[in-house]
């Protein structure tokens, strides 16, 4: 059995379709994060979440009144799993408020817990308390985070291709990232530490597949001289198309499993790890290679270079090489 | 290489990992929650550290809490700290205890798999400090609380608080008087987390009137607080408030122009727990001298145990040689005098006389707590006081159940991953994707193996990014076989195919792994725990899939075809 055998797809062709999909997900999405709000986690607002295990079905109700006569607003009261068992999330009102916020804010909920369920008759599972201050430095080594592993990945990619393809790998992982973040609004998921993590591990799978399709591109214009650049982009995706969805099959499958066997922590970063292998792949495809394109177009390099002009697309006249038969 | 050395360096691999994942024992110590004895447990583990996520456990994150007490010099008052908690916590009894400072300012604890993880966190935030200071016997207070009332009545204090923040423990308390009576019968504020109405509401707050309608005439202070009476037993120095109006007195006397009536060299401290006179209950203050006699810094040692005469919990103590001397000289001096025990600032028990000169020996009669209360405070005063308290900013804990549910979780997700990727895989490339499933168990040994011999910890994401892995881990031989297919479709031989195909994949495994590591690098740069594991686990992953996808599926190739030279076509 050969998937995509002698594939001959024209994929740069349809690539103004495959942006206008991109950009219009990329604005809903962004649109929706912008009027909703990012739905951080506890470990970057500052607060206080606790999971606990009742006896009986909890008054949701009652709790948020008991949370709010102990001057907790806003909080969130989820059911988790099954309606024996709540979440509670309740966020540091204000930023760099000093003092014992996080202590205070702690015990606070589990007075509210005390009174609505009645001491002793619920169990804690697992309990987060972060101070504001924390919070905020987590936010920002968060971000620092990507911006130097996208630094760090540029710099490699310069040195082991050129500067073009670097340029170019870049461009499609932002364009993840970004698209990413959008799927984050639409799909509300809380962004924690784990989610971060999700969107960097997007930063390596997305640079991995468009890694080697470049591969091939690079390999490809030293085989096939005479061909257009056009040409070479199509057959090398076309030539690695069984690879790329063979792969994304069996990272789907892994990650199909763990959003709905993995339990309710992970399941957040095993959805966005579902749509960042999807849109790392549509990427490598659609992004990576029409920019590689345009930037060769407008700035040929080295390798480009005879398969840009006119002479180099006609057809090949009589030379001694004939591209050999791949696929 | 030969395909001997090939099979024998595989084989090295994987005696390695093995070695390291064999189960061993490991001594595990616990202290016996009856008789307070530690004692070490041996029993078998698979060496993989599992993050508190998995085993359940609390992780704190503590800096000093200088709105409570400044620090003339935070660099070593956190170093001086660190060694108190150290100490505390090898004392508490937790197998494989993390106590660590990280940055400049924090210090982290991590205390795997502790089921109560209140008294944890007061063991850890106890400041122990220990004092002994001689009560009040000219009457001091008495004399000036007409002069307090007099500063009060110019500040306006009438029936209202005068702080526009009630306390904190008169928030905690809500101003339900019902609730504060049931306080009473229970110990310290901590008690008022279970209010329950009681009919008898109305009866109780007339103790509380006076301080809601404040006559002007007699002064506030003076209609709360009231000489404790000389009765059997009772100290000079010694005050009472009712229950209910100790939050608010105390926020009254802690006005500097108040607190400024009492005489030099005096101090006041309230008791710990609230005392039941009849049916109304009230808390003693105490006028004391401002110097202590000795503090908990001359402590040689503290032990918790059970007084045969009332069986109710003690400590005694131990004082090393210069305290017990100094304890002597000073005790020996005040022989008649009472002598408060202050922990915390707070009065333990009520003072008591001093019949002789005491020396290197003594004890604390703790009323109404239990003998692991005792333990605990035992445990405290043993490791020394806290320079400056601390203030938890970080603090996380999950529970024994919520770790196993996720492990069961974790485990099940990678068991069907894993069918589905080694299924996809056998059908679609045939022998090669046997071997290839092949490799993949190796592969997972080998991540397993790699995590245990850096004694890495595995946590949920962990456990999460190596069930991703396994589906990203067949990446490198697909990639390998789908060029072998591409070279025997161009009409190469089988074995001329298979080494270009290892070949030219070569090129591309390498690039996409380095960034996949790369990436990982900054994420172990900047995570907390689980994060960290996670990046951990997918640098080992990414190592270990380059090794077996190149190394170990190409031997298994090469065998492959050393049994059948003569293959035309190959399975794949």
């Amino acid at each position: 059995m050969r998937l995509f055998a002698n594939a001959n797809y024209d994929f740069l062709g349809q690539r103004r379709w495959a942006y206008g999909i991109s950009l219009a997900f990329s604005a809903i999405g962004l649109a929706v994060l912008l009027l909703v709000g990012v739905n951080y986690s506890v470990e970057f607002t500052g607060g206080t979440l606790i999971q606990v295990e009742t006896q009986k079905p909890a008054d949701v109700g009652a709790l948020r009144n008991a949370l709010q006569a102990r001057g907790i607003e806003n909080a969130e009261i989820q059911t988790f799993g099954t309606d024996r068992e709540i979440v509670v999330r309740a966020r540091v009102a204000r930023e760099g408020t000093d003092a014992n916020d996080t202590q205070a804010t702690g015990d606070a909920v589990g007075q509210a817990l005390d009174a609505t369920l009645g001491a002793g008759t619920y169990r804690v599972l697992r309990t987060e308390a972060v101070g504001p201050k924390v919070g905020g430095e987590l936010r920002e080594q968060a971000v620092f985070a990507i911006l130097m592993s996208f630094i760090a990945v540029l710099a490699y990619l310069a040195y082991r291709f050129e500067w073009r393809f670097g340029v170019a790998a870049i461009v499609a992982t932002a364009h993840d990232v970004i698209a990413a973040i959008a799927f984050i609004g639409l799909a509300r998921l809380e962004v924690s530490l784990f989610v971060v993590a999700g969107l960097l591990t997007i930063v390596g799978y997305s640079l991995n597949d468009t890694i080697v399709i470049f591969d091939r591109i690079r390999e490809n214009l030293h085989r096939h001289k005479r061909e257009g650049l056009e040409t070479i982009l199509n057959r090398s995706i076309n030539e690695t198309l069984p690879r790329t969805f063979f792969t994304g099959t069996t990272a789907l499958g892994s990650l199909m499993a763990l959003s709905v066997l993995g339990g309710d922590v992970v399941r957040p970063f095993a959805l966005l790890m579902l749509f960042g292998v999807i849109v790392g792949t549509f990427s490598s495809i659609y992004i990576a290679s029409p920019v590689l394109l345009w930037i060769e177009t407008r700035w040929p390099g080295p390798d480009a270079h005879g398969h840009l002009g006119p002479k180099a697309t006609a057809a090949p006249t009589g030379g001694s090489r004939k591209p050999q038969p791949v696929g | 290489m030969s395909i001997r050395n090939r099979l024998l360096m595989i084989l090295g691999l994987v005696a390695l990992s093995v070695f390291h994942l064999v189960p061993r024992d490991i001594t595990v110590r616990e202290r016996d929650l009856q008789t307070g004895v530690m004692s070490d447990r041996t029993e078998k583990k698979v060496p993989l550290k599992l993050g508190l996520d998995l085993q359940g456990g609390m992780h704190l994150a503590l800096e000093l809490d200088q709105a409570k007490q400044v620090s003339a010099d935070p660099k070593r008052d956190l170093d001086l700290a660190l060694t108190v908690l150290r100490k505390r916590i090898d004392e508490f009894g937790v197998s494989e205890p993390v106590v660590q400072k990280v940055g400049d300012e924090r210090i982290v604890v991590e205390l795997p798999g502790i089921d109560d993880p209140a008294r944890a966190k007061a063991i850890v935030q106890r400041s122990a400090f220990l004092e002994f200071r001689i009560t009040d016997e000219t009457n001091a207070l008495e004399k000036a609380i007409p002069g307090m009332d007099r500063v009060l009545r110019g500040l306006g204090v009438r029936g209202e608080s005068p702080t526009s923040r009630p306390s904190a423990v008169e928030q905690l308390l809500g101003g339900d008087t019902a609730s504060k009576r049931d306080t009473a019968a229970k110990k310290d504020s901590t008690a008022a987390k279970a209010p329950a109405a009681k009919p008898s509401a109305a009866k109780d707050s007339a103790p509380a009137a006076p301080a809601d309608t404040a006559p002007v005439a007699g002064g506030v202070l003076a209609g709360l607080i009231q000489p404790s009476g000389g009765g059997g037993g009772s100290a000079p120095g010694e005050y009472m408030v009712p229950e209910t109006a100790f939050p608010r007195v105390d926020s009254l006397l802690s006005i500097p122009t108040v607190a400024r009536q009492l005489p030099r060299g005096l101090t006041l401290r309230w008791g710990s727990t609230p005392t039941s006179v009849g049916v109304e209950s009230y808390r003693f203050l105490y006028a004391l001298e401002d110097r202590p006699i000795i503090t908990g810094s001359n402590l040689e040692d503290a032990q918790a145990q059970i007084d045969p005469l009332t069986n109710g919990p003690i400590v005694t103590f131990t004082l090393d040689r210069a305290g017990g001397r100094k304890f002597g000289e000073e005790t020996g001096r005040h022989v008649g005098d009472f002598m408060a025990i202050v922990l915390d600032g707070r009065v333990q028990g009520r003072p008591p006389v001093i019949q002789s000169r005491i020396g290197r020996n003594g004890q604390i009669t703790l009323s109404g707590r239990t003998l692991q209360e005792a333990q605990d405070l035992a445990l405290t005063l043993k490791a020394g006081a806290l320079p400056i308290p601390l203030r938890i900013v970080e603090e996380r804990q999950v529970g024994p159940s919520l770790g196993e549910d996720a492990i069961r979780s974790g485990v099940v997700s990678g068991v069907i991953g894993t069918i589905f990727v080694v299924l996809v895989m056998v059908l679609y490339y045939r022998m090669a994707g046997a071997l290839a499933v092949g490799a993949l168990a190796l592969y997972l040994l080998f991540t397993l193996g790699g995590l245990a011999m850096l004694d890495a910890t595995l946590t949920l994401p962990g456990l999460a990014g190596l069930v991703l892995s396994i589906g990203i881990a067949v990446d490198a031989n697909v990639l390998i076989f789908e060029r072998i297919r591409e070279e025997l479709a161009a009409g190469k031989t089988v074995r001329l195919a298979m080494d270009e195909g290892f070949k030219h994949a070569m090129s591309a495994i390498i690039d996409s792994n380095v960034t996949t590591v790369l990436t990982a690098l900054f994420l172990f740069q900047f995570g907390t725990g689980p994060v960290k594991g996670f990046a951990v686990t997918l640098i080992l992953g990414t190592a270990a899939s380059m090794v077996t996808a190149i190394f170990v599926t190409r031997t298994l190739f090469l065998i492959w075809l050393d049994r059948k030279p003569t293959m035309a076509t190959l399975s794949i």
